[in-house]
């Protein structure tokens, strides 16, 4: 806070308190970015940083919205994940249609499991949605003859009306979209009377029933809504490999998932791109130490959850002067 | 008949470290509130520095009390470098720093050890016992006996002894603990010790059983607070009974429904239970706070 200027520090804060600063910024990061991305492989991580960050939207309106955790978030990337790939190769249904049916089967999935799960409250939420994560990863590893096992399988590219999506540029504006999109109707919900609603039961469940709040439908409701974000999260993640195994609905991706929500900022929609962003440039750029990997990724976690769980964005947000998201 | 019986064996072997797992995340929760996902390394580090220091000639006996010296160590330092620090009883946070313990020391153990299986030699020699048309080994009754001595002493420590009583009183209330003069800080990093010196010796015990690797800690960690959530997190009894009936179900729905499965259907009845009662069996209904 620098005491020189109180005039201009209020209006970058009243700019940034705008109802749309948050899919502004977002808009021109994302149109902005592809002209520092130099090489094919830069395109990769771009395009991975936003497939995760539509993830972690949704898993952040559960967890910074709703206040609730889940430590199986993956299980529904995973479904998303093997809907487009066993779609097209086992049931002949074209990509697009079998992500739609996943993200279905997803929300479908999270509405049943979702009422007697998320009466649960904290330690107890924790193991049933990690119990739910391994579950879906246990099923996918299982059932080989429709998964291929542990070992993956190959995912069909996907076609739009005899157009192939291929190539990581065109990803990039398919996910960079995708995500804006996201990102935008989440917005929505935040600052819709469900919103107010979940953060009223973020900050107090019995006082939100109190005031007359639907307690179990909201949370189920943003349950089913964090599940269909994940599913198709999960479905561009395998179009876009090509190749998929049981590791995308694993704890570690799960726990993943919750680092990014928490490094970028619990309840800050540009917060979940921040955290995934470096979430997944960080190990990228470590890979020299590749038999380290494990022992650096332990202590960034521990790192993040130490020194970082205000989150990035809240806390820039609150140097800058405003409190807006 | 004799089918069942072997199915029970096996359960009750493979119960009891899920008990001894289970133990452990219960003495760190009553004196801390943090669910420790690092357990399960715990019960890797017993088995694995064993091993490797038998591999460099240390006398066996030695090798165990070493790794579960080593194992304490770890478990002292994860409570004074990642939990203390933390500052916070905020529950996500306190379980993914244990989280990036425990992804942090399996990296660690694969690289300082290797990434094959390994095993020990069983105490007693491996030819098995049979009783009634099933088949014992004589390690897997190593294992019970133990469990239930370490049960009695940590039973007898903290019911009879001075510091076994603070411990009671900083897992009832740490604030008052702290007004009548208990330093619960030395309390809780205290627990952290004990619960890894408990894993340590489950992990020794049940090497030569179902061999060790860097990575068996992670769905150790899972089925050990599964079993404690199963008997109501915070509860001694429930943790053993917990851990028992888990591995019983697993032997069971191994051998009559999936063996691929057995991993499933103990998750399976873990959120059958949660849903029915979401305290768990031995656990205490609690009243919230507005």
């Amino acid at each position: 806070m620098s005491v020189g200027a109180p005039a201009t520090q209020s209006r970058l804060a009243s700019l940034w308190r705008h109802p749309l600063a948050s899919t502004a910024a977002l808009t021109a990061l994302v149109a902005v970015t592809p002209l520092f991305l130099t090489s094919s492989y830069h395109y990769r991580i771009a395009v991975l940083v936003l497939i995760f960050a539509l993830a972690c939207v949704g898993l952040n309106l559960l967890m910074g919205y709703a206040g609730q955790i889940s430590l199986g978030h993956a299980g529904f990337m995973g479904i998303g994940a093997y809907a487009v790939a066993v779609g097209p190769t086992h049931l002949g249904l074209p990509s697009w249609l079998s992500l739609i049916a996943g993200a279905a089967l997803s929300g479908l999935i999270a509405f049943i499991v979702g009422r007697p799960i998320l009466r649960l409250k904290r330690h107890y939420l924790a193991v049933a949605t990690l119990g739910f994560g391994l579950l879906i990863a246990i099923v996918l590893t299982n059932e080989s003859e429709f998964t291929g096992g542990p070992d993956g399988m190959l995912v069909p590219r996907m076609t739009l009306f005899g157009w192939t999506a291929r190539g990581t540029i065109v990803w990039y504006w398919v996910a960079g979209i995708s995500f804006l999109v996201g990102a935008r109707l989440a917005l929505n919900l935040i600052e819709s009377p469900t919103g107010r609603a979940l953060r009223a039961i973020h900050d107090g469940e019995v006082a939100a029933r109190v005031l007359g709040v639907d307690v179990a439908r909201k949370k189920l409701a943003v349950f089913v809504v964090a599940a269909v974000y994940g599913s198709v999260a999960g479905s561009y993640f395998a179009l876009f490999n090509g190749h998929i195994t049981p590791d995308v609905a694993g704890f570690l991706r799960s726990i993943e998932l919750v680092a990014m929500v928490v490094l970028g900022g619990m309840g800050s929609i540009v917060g979940s791109l921040v955290g995934a962003a470096v979430l997944v440039v960080l190990p990228q750029s470590l890979t020299f130490l590749h038999e380290y990997e494990h022992m650096v990724l332990g202590l960034i976690i521990i790192g993040i959850m130490i020194f970082l769980r205000q989150g990035i964005v809240p806390t820039l947000a609150a140097a800058i002067g405003g409190r807006r998201q | 008949m004799a089918e069942n019986l072997q199915f029970a064996f096996s359960g009750l072997t493979v119960g009891t470290v899920y008990a001894l797992v289970a133990l452990g995340f219960t003495l760190i929760y009553n004196s801390s509130d943090v669910i420790n996902f690092a357990q399960g390394e715990f019960v890797m580090l017993g088995g694995m520095v064993t091993v490797f220091l038998g591999l460099a000639g240390v006398p066996l006996p030695l090798a165990a009390l070493a790794a579960i010296a080593v194992t304490i160590g770890v478990g002292l330092a994860l409570h004074r470098l990642a939990i203390e620090p933390a500052r916070t009883d905020n529950p996500i946070v306190l379980i993914m720093i244990t989280i990036g313990a425990s992804i942090f020391l399996r990296g660690a153990a694969q690289i300082v050890f290797d990434k094959r299986f390994h095993s020990l030699p069983p105490v007693f020699g491996s030819d098995p016992i049979r009783v009634g048309g099933a088949a014992i080994l004589p390690q897997s009754l190593v294992v019970l006996a133990s469990a239930v001595v370490m049960v009695v002493l940590l039973w007898v420590f903290i019911d009879r002894t001075l510091f076994g009583k603070a411990l009671i009183a900083t897992s009832a209330n740490r604030l008052a603990a702290r007004l009548a003069g208990i330093d619960t800080r030395k309390i809780v990093g205290f627990s952290f010790g004990l619960s890894a010196a408990i894993g340590a010796v489950a992990g020794i015990l049940i090497t030569p059983i179902t061999l060790t690797s860097f990575d068996v800690g992670t769905l150790l960690a899972l089925k050990g607070f599964a079993a404690a959530m199963l008997g109501g997190i915070g509860s001694a009894a429930g943790a053993v009974v917990g851990g028992i009936l888990l591995g019983l179900l697993e032997a069971f729905s191994a051998g009559y429904i999936s063996s691929q499965y057995k991993d499933a259907v103990a998750f399976l009845v873990i959120l059958a239970v949660l849903f029915a009662m979401p305290q768990g069996l031995f656990g205490k209904a609690r009243v919230e706070r507005v």
